[in-house]
């Protein structure tokens, strides 16, 4: 995997070593990810006590930056930093100086001033938390960025997929659905190929992006091998109008949707949330006993935690992501 | 015709020592060359001075100047970001001794009354001449043609919707035909939108990695072979501008051996690089069309080397810093491009090998010119001095401290470069000294 590179480093002043973010399952080894699979682990384990409460990072600021609406992502980061015992401000873009024309570079740079360590930032468009990093002197993590990268999902749903299996290599996990448009999609293809867990993507032929180096069909029947099938969101918000990746949402169902006469007994289901129920997934499926939904949410709150701890004080995460680069 | 520059003082000078290039002219020697009253007076050695300042050029090259047939100047409406003399100036320190301005300004020059103003504003602040384009469209709507007879009398050089497509065939149609009467060329922007509607970034494996929205080579190829069509089925001639892509090129080399007066630009950043620039998320390699992948950029390459693409454009599109200080996706298109075209063209084609230099030179200076029926600069006794002082072997790095450029959105800030302007004469006036 390529490592994202950022041109503009002649705008940053030379010193330190270089602040630890995670910006892209691209900049993560596979050490990194057992690393924050283990301290995910740890925590979990320390969340079994009467008192859930840590005091790791006392003192600590971890401001949360969201341009886009969301319910798991950002409570559970929200939380995480609290059951860590850090000081938290959420900060959405409605009702603050977003709605008033503010830049992201000036919304930053006003929450940087006052000294945050962790800004946890989503935002509907690609790069925005490289910016965010080359802005402030915060430690960056990436709640989601555009279509382009949603790493603490990717790792939430690793640790799912090992609770559940007790190992990762050698499982084989079948994406369905609108591939073209989701973040999780990308980062979940870049964590599989560093644990070694097959992916065939499966989808519409124009929501599966052209030119992918990527296992990818459309035929819904190629579910069937898979170890686990992962269900992506029909993501409408981000369809221009009149685009027609399909027809319709009702062939789109009839065609693709997750059914539990498309699955085998036993076969293990995973959304991202929020699901549509009765487009890309049967609400039977949705409530059975194979579906790891909760699941993915429970561990979304200690992989959140790990990688706040990880990024303020762990080794290195994501640290080639600022490595400076020339272009071409 | 049609070009316009403030009066300087015309110059006076001999050039000894340089080894002078033109291509045209068959000539590749060192030899002096004397400028009196800003015409080439004579070539020869141990000229006598006339008592003019000699300026020793031992080692370095003596070309004719360069034409960039493709800028925005941004005036009127952005002179925030580029004026007539910023603009200007920028193409001087670039080796310019004439460029061509874009219509798609805010308001679009689309009437002889803006032209007017423009040309009058160029003869007061232009360091060099200047032509400008107007626009083939009223407001570059792309549903009205403009005045074009009008227009063309007034002193437009060409007409260009660039920026956005002429959508409608039938407009395109129309508007071939109605240039014939004013005897100026179309320059097109081909991009079909329904194709390329919101993407950012070439459609391939770095969009699809990257979750960008893809902008497919055949956007592009889809409106060049159309206007391609209308142009042979009507006989009249067109230039295609930024061509990106393998298959556009194909299609402009078919159409030319079929016969069609078709000519074709290209620009520094689509030569040298891909899309995988884009990996770096950094605005300023932001343009349209986008970087293409790999073969695309070899067959522009190639396209240039045989002369199927006549001639370089820079495409210099400045961008005030705070809208390129943002998210890709949020930035706008353009990168500027005329103090650093030659140097980065010489660096990464000429000196490995991948480029002759009597090419390069050529297709900056030759072929824009041909194109648009501008005199072409030469190097030759009793032709006005429009020339350009090149030293190849200089090394510098670009800084964006020292753009003459209002605006600082290039691909290069901070890249090392070899080979640099040392001096610039444009209409027989010195324009630019290292």
């Amino acid at each position: 995997m390529t490592s994202i590179r950022l041109v503009r480093d002649d705008l940053r002043p030379p010193g330190p070593p270089p602040r630890r973010h995670l910006l892209s399952v691209a900049d993560l080894t596979r050490d990194d990810v057992q690393r924050l699979l283990g301290t995910a682990r740890t925590f979990e384990s320390a969340l079994d006590r009467e008192v859930k409460k840590l005091p790791t990072l006392k003192g600590r600021l971890v401001i949360n930056l969201f341009y886009e609406s969301s319910t798991r992502t950002s409570s559970s980061f929200e939380l995480a930093a609290k059951r860590l015992s850090a000081d938290t401000l959420t900060v959405k873009s409605a009702g603050s100086s977003v709605d008033k024309g503010e830049s992201l570079k000036d919304t930053a740079q006003t929450l940087g001033a006052y000294d945050p360590d962790v800004i946890v930032i989503r935002h509907p468009q690609i790069g925005a938390p490289q910016l965010v990093a080359r802005v402030t002197d915060a430690h960056v993590v990436n709640a989601g960025d555009g279509k382009h990268q949603h790493p603490t999902q990717a790792l939430l749903d690793l640790y799912t997929i090992q609770q559940q299996f007790e190992r990762l290599e050698g499982l084989h996990v079948a994406i369905v659905g609108d591939v073209l448009h989701s973040r999780v999609a990308r980062s979940l293809m870049q964590a599989f190929e560093l644990v070694g867990v097959r992916c065939t993507l499966v989808g519409p032929p124009a929501l599966l992006p052209r030119g992918l180096d990527a296992e990818m069909t459309t035929d819904i029947g190629a579910i069937h091998d898979a170890d686990v099938v992962y269900v992506l969101r029909m993501q409408q918000e981000r369809m221009e109008a009149g685009a027609n990746y399909v027809p319709s949402l009702r062939e789109y169902a009839a065609r693709w949707g997750v059914t539990p006469e498309r699955l085998r007994p036993g076969q293990k289901v995973m959304h991202p949330g929020p699901m549509n129920r009765g487009v890309e997934i049967d609400p039977r499926v949705a409530d059975s006993v194979d579906a790891l939904v909760e699941t993915q949410v429970r561990s979304g709150l200690v992989i959140r935690m790990a990688v706040l701890y990880d990024v303020l004080t762990g080794g290195p995460v994501g640290v080639r992501a600022l490595a400076a680069a020339e272009v071409a | 015709m049609g070009v316009y520059a403030k009066k300087q003082p015309p110059a006076n000078l001999v050039i000894r020592g340089a080894r002078v290039v033109d291509p045209m002219e068959g000539i590749d020697a060192v030899v002096d060359v004397r400028i009196d009253a800003g015409t080439i007076a004579l070539m020869g050695l141990d000229l006598d001075t006339n008592e003019h300042r000699v300026v020793d050029a031992t080692g370095l090259v003596l070309a004719p100047a360069f034409v960039d047939p493709h800028v925005h100047l941004r005036t009127p409406g952005r002179e925030d970001e580029e004026t007539i003399a910023s603009g200007t100036q920028a193409a001087a320190a670039g080796g310019f001794c004439a460029i061509l301005a874009m219509p798609n300004t805010d308001p679009v020059v689309d009437s002889a009354a803006t032209l007017g103003a423009l040309l009058e504003t160029a003869g007061r602040e232009a360091e060099i001449p200047v032509g400008f384009l107007a626009s083939i469209t009223r407001g570059q709507r792309g549903d009205e043609l403009t005045e074009m007879a009008e227009l063309a009398d007034a002193g437009a050089v060409a007409f260009s919707d660039d920026g956005v497509p002429v959508a409608s065939a039938g407009m395109m149609r129309r508007a071939l035909q109605y240039a014939a009467v004013t005897g100026r060329k179309l320059a097109l922007h081909c991009e079909e939108r329904t194709l390329s509607h919101d993407g950012h970034v070439h459609e391939g494996a770095v969009a699809a990695e990257l979750g960008f929205a893809g902008y497919p080579s055949v956007a592009e190829s889809v409106m060049v072979e159309r206007d391609l069509a209308l142009a042979e089925y009507e006989g009249q001639p067109i230039h295609l501008l930024h061509l990106s892509s393998a298959e556009s090129v194909a299609a402009l080399r078919r159409a030319r051996d079929a016969g069609v007066a078709a000519s074709g630009e290209v620009t520094p950043h689509h030569l040298v690089l891909t899309d995988d620039a884009v990996r770096s998320l950094d605005p300023n390699v932001k343009m349209n069309p986008p970087l293409r992948a790999e073969t695309d950029r070899l067959a522009l390459l190639d396209a240039l080397r045989d002369g199927t693409i006549d001639a370089i454009a820079t495409d210099h599109a400045p961008h005030a810093l705070h809208e390129k200080d943002v998210p890709f996706e949020a930035a706008p298109f353009g990168v500027t491009g005329l103090e650093t075209a030659f140097a980065v063209l010489h660096t990464r084609l000429v000196q490995p090998g991948l480029l002759p230099l009597e090419t390069l030179l050529e297709r900056m200076s030759a072929g824009p010119a041909r194109i648009f029926g501008i005199d072409r600069p030469r190097v030759t006794p009793g032709a006005t001095a429009n020339l350009v002082l090149l030293d190849l072997a200089r090394e510098w790095d670009v800084d964006p401290q020292s753009f003459k450029s209002r605006s600082r959105n290039s691909w290069l800030l901070g890249a090392r470069l070899t080979g640099s302007v040392a001096m610039t004469i444009a209409n027989g006036s010195v324009a630019f000294e290292q």
